[in-house]
């Protein structure tokens, strides 16, 4: 219907699956927190290439909250012109070999390719994988020289993928740009968040030294907030950008959630990956190696602490999940590796109190659910079943259950407007807050949401920011 | 990168004294906060309270005694040698404000981060007595530093060695007998924070504390430092690190604070055997 096949292709040539993808074992991964997809050859890529219908009017391209030019981009993998393949990406997406490791292709560009109507639609999410990892690895991450310098400072508070996304633009621009990051190391959640096995570090190192050699300056340590003020950013900076993501953890309010033995997903993971707890004692930071595992939710944070717990050496890991699997918010990839990798689930299940034993976790109760009508988000509601009661028996239990807000910023901050959850009200498109010149972007406005839609709103911001100091676009 | 300006033994044999350079924190520390800080890169992030800020010199102060591996690797530490991260100034300064009678109260080294706080409170126009306990006179520290900043101070030992034999909640009690308390405060274990809060709430007088839950990033995002006050879940890194001590629960505080005893132990014992060894090769003295 929608004009597939651009030019006269011949469709007994099409090849029903995704080209695979070579893996980890799943009995060897658990074990260990190298990445489980080990990526594409250029002889893979090259023949998933040739999946593309090339369609003259791209779905796919509409499904990419940053606008990639896929078939673009997939034509030169298919010619063998990989660096203009990552010419192409990088236009629209600075960080293409976090994206294609994390965004959720599912239901953005490949739920829109126009083969997965009827077959399964070509694997963009691994192509772009591809081209940043070769070009990562032959020296071609090309760290663009910045055109004439403008004279103008920018500050940008925070490292994570709106602030970084941001940065790149601007520094491109000419404009000096200096990132404040709150904790000892840069990447924001892409480093104390997102796992060594999904994302490793040194994918995230190598985007971040690429902004420092076009002029970036990074200072470390610094909690805007309570450091230096946005205010005195402002006297110092013609603009400034505020990207800090999400905040505290939501914790559910029920008995138990104070014991020993339960952790936020945020402080889990940022222990394990931050502070790399996992080779403790050779690093400081502690981490309690559960045998039995409860992780409430089911975002991709639950599914990251879960496989993380895992690969600690937990002998059973749950997932506890008020919804069916359908309504599950991770990355559908991710749900299936983790099943691969030994991962219970207990659907449409709700935790009512923890158990503690000597002050600390012994199991998890809970109650069964059924799913009701669709609410506002569009998901179905879950209804408690009365009587359905049970124990989960867990010496840990991890709560992935969103964030609230971060406070510091918007409570030292004169006329920056928030709404009454606390999040910073910016307008959609420029994100242009109540204080003129400040600009904000990712988690912080909207709530927890992906990598790719922050990285969309650092660019968006950006350009406003450009056009806001020079008058030009 | 922060330099350590210099370092002292100030109470035998493991409370250390050290002033750090840190123009732009102690531009901005304010008494009650706290700094984040980690060693080297294979450092974990612990979170120590201002024992002093200087703005004119740009330094801050902070007296550590050396219990776990990271506080122990700490006091080998010497002047001119560098901390690799500082992070701060973090949480809500203390409320400073005129109340009339302000007593302190000092549990240990917690007696270090009321200087600060004693005299700005003294610079707001109170009068502020500090009670101080140790087990034993070789303990206190800190004492002629609050002479000079309080109107009184009053010293408690368990075996009498110093000031009146018992502990400090005693003291506590008939300073408050005297009907004139308008604010109390006490840092120090928690332990002994929640007798003062038990002392006080009988005279209903306002008693303010400064929570040491475990703690990671420090500024807003991990959540491990969760405290339960008011029947609330409140964050001692943004909200705290001071609550009022009538709400706190306090056994779940000193539940969570044991949550990694064992592994603090095994991370501790292995440092000090991997120090040994190397001490053992090198015939180095192991300190000063």
């Amino acid at each position: 219907m929608t004009g597939a096949g651009g030019e006269k292709k011949k469709p007994a040539k099409i090849i029903p699956h995704k080209t695979p993808i070579p893996e980890q074992d799943p009995r060897i991964r658990r074990t260990n927190f190298n990445e489980v997809s080990l990526g594409y050859t250029p002889e893979m890529a090259r023949a998933e290439a040739e999946r593309c219908l090339n369609c003259k009017d791209p779905k796919c391209v509409t499904g990419c909250p940053v606008g990639v030019s896929i078939p673009r981009f997939i034509q030169a993998i298919k010619a063998g012109e990989f660096d203009q393949a990552l010419a192409i990406i990088r236009n629209e997406n600075l960080l293409p070999a976090v994206c294609g490791r994390v965004c959720p292709q599912e239901s953005q560009c490949e739920q829109r390719c126009t083969l997965g109507k009827k077959f399964e639609p070509v694997a963009i999410g691994r192509l772009e994988r591809f081209i940043a990892d070769w070009s990562g690895e032959h020296g071609r991450q090309d760290a663009q020289a910045a055109v004439a310098l403008t004279g103008k400072k920018v500050a940008i508070v925070g490292s994570g993928p709106a602030g970084l996304a941001c940065a790149y633009d601007l520094a491109k621009l000419g404009h000096a740009i200096t990132i404040f990051e709150a904790l000892h190391e840069a990447g924001g959640v892409l480093v104390y968040g997102i796992p060594e096995f999904r994302l490793p570090k040194k994918i995230v190192a190598r985007e971040i030294s690429t902004l420092k050699k076009m002029g970036v300056e990074i200072v470390t340590n610094a909690v805007i907030g309570k450091l230096i003020s946005v205010d005195e950013l402002m006297r110092d900076f013609d603009a400034c950008f505020i990207g800090t993501g999400a905040g505290l953890p939501k914790f559910m309010g029920i008995e138990g959630e104070h014991l020993s033995g339960v952790y936020s997903a945020n402080e889990f993971l940022t222990r394990i990956n931050l502070m790399r707890a996992y080779s403790t004692p050779e690093y400081d930071t502690p981490i309690r190696r559960g045998e039995r595992v409860a992780v409430v939710g089911g975002g991709n944070v639950a599914i990251d602490s879960a496989r993380t717990a895992m690969r600690l050496g937990a002998r059973e890991t749950v997932i506890i999940y008020r919804r069916s699997e359908a309504e599950m918010p991770a990355r559908r990839e991710e749900v299936h590796h983790a099943k691969e990798e030994g991962l219970m689930f207990e659907l449409l299940t709700c935790p009512v109190r923890i158990i503690g034993e000597n002050g600390h976790v012994a199991a998890v109760e809970c109650v069964r659910m059924e799913l009701g009508e669709p609410d506002a988000s569009g998901r179905c509601c879950s209804l408690a079943k009365k009587g359905s009661e049970f124990l989960v028996r867990a010496d840990t239990v991890i709560m992935a259950v969103g964030t609230n807000t971060n406070p510091l910023v918007s409570r030292s901050t004169r006329d920056l407007a928030v709404n009454k959850r606390g999040y910073i009200i910016a307008d959609e498109r420029t994100g242009r807050t109540s204080r003129e010149g400040v600009y904000a972007g990712g988690d912080i406005v909207t709530g927890s949401a992906t990598v790719i839609s922050a990285l969309g709103a650092g660019r968006k911001a950006a350009q406003a920011i450009h056009i806001y100091l020079t008058g030009k676009s | 990168m922060a330099k350590i300006l210099e370092k002292r033994l100030i109470r035998e044999p493991d409370v250390y004294y050290y002033k750090i350079a840190a123009p732009l924190i102690s531009r901005k520390a304010q008494p009650g906060q706290f700094v984040i800080i980690r060693l080297h890169e294979k450092g974990e992030r612990i979170p120590l309270s201002l024992a002093d800020i200087n703005p004119g010199e740009g330094t801050i102060s902070l007296i550590v005694m050396a219990v776990g591996k990271t506080t122990t690797e700490f006091s080998h530490y010497q002047t001119g040698d560098e901390i690799l991260d500082l992070c701060g100034p973090l949480g809500m300064p203390t409320h400073i404000e005129k109340v009339g009678n302000v007593v302190l109260v000092g549990g240990g080294f917690g007696v270090a981060p009321l200087y600060p706080i004693a005299k700005a409170f003294k610079a707001a126009g109170n009068a502020v007595t500090v009670i101080m306990g140790a087990r034993n006179k070789d303990l206190l520290i800190y004492e002629q530093e609050m002479q000079q900043v309080c109107d009184k101070v009053l010293v408690t030992t368990d075996d009498g060695s110093k000031g009146s034999k018992g502990v400090v909640t005693m003291t506590l009690k008939q300073e408050l007998e005297t009907g004139s308390v308008g604010l109390v405060m006490a840092v120090g274990p928690a332990v002994m924070m929640k007798f003062v809060c038990e002392t006080t709430k009988p005279f209903n007088t306002r008693t303010i504390v400064s929570l040491n839950p475990i703690m990671i990033d420090g500024t807003g995002m991990c959540g491990g430092c969760r405290v339960f006050v008011g029947g609330e879940t409140k964050f001692a890194c943004t909200d705290g690190p001071e609550f009022d001590g009538h709400l706190v629960d306090w056994d779940l505080l000193m539940n969570r604070q044991k949550a990694y005893k064992t592994e603090e132990q095994e991370s501790f014992e292995s440092w000090k055997q991997r120090h040994d060894r190397m001490l053992g090769k090198e015939r180095q003295p192991v300190c000063e």
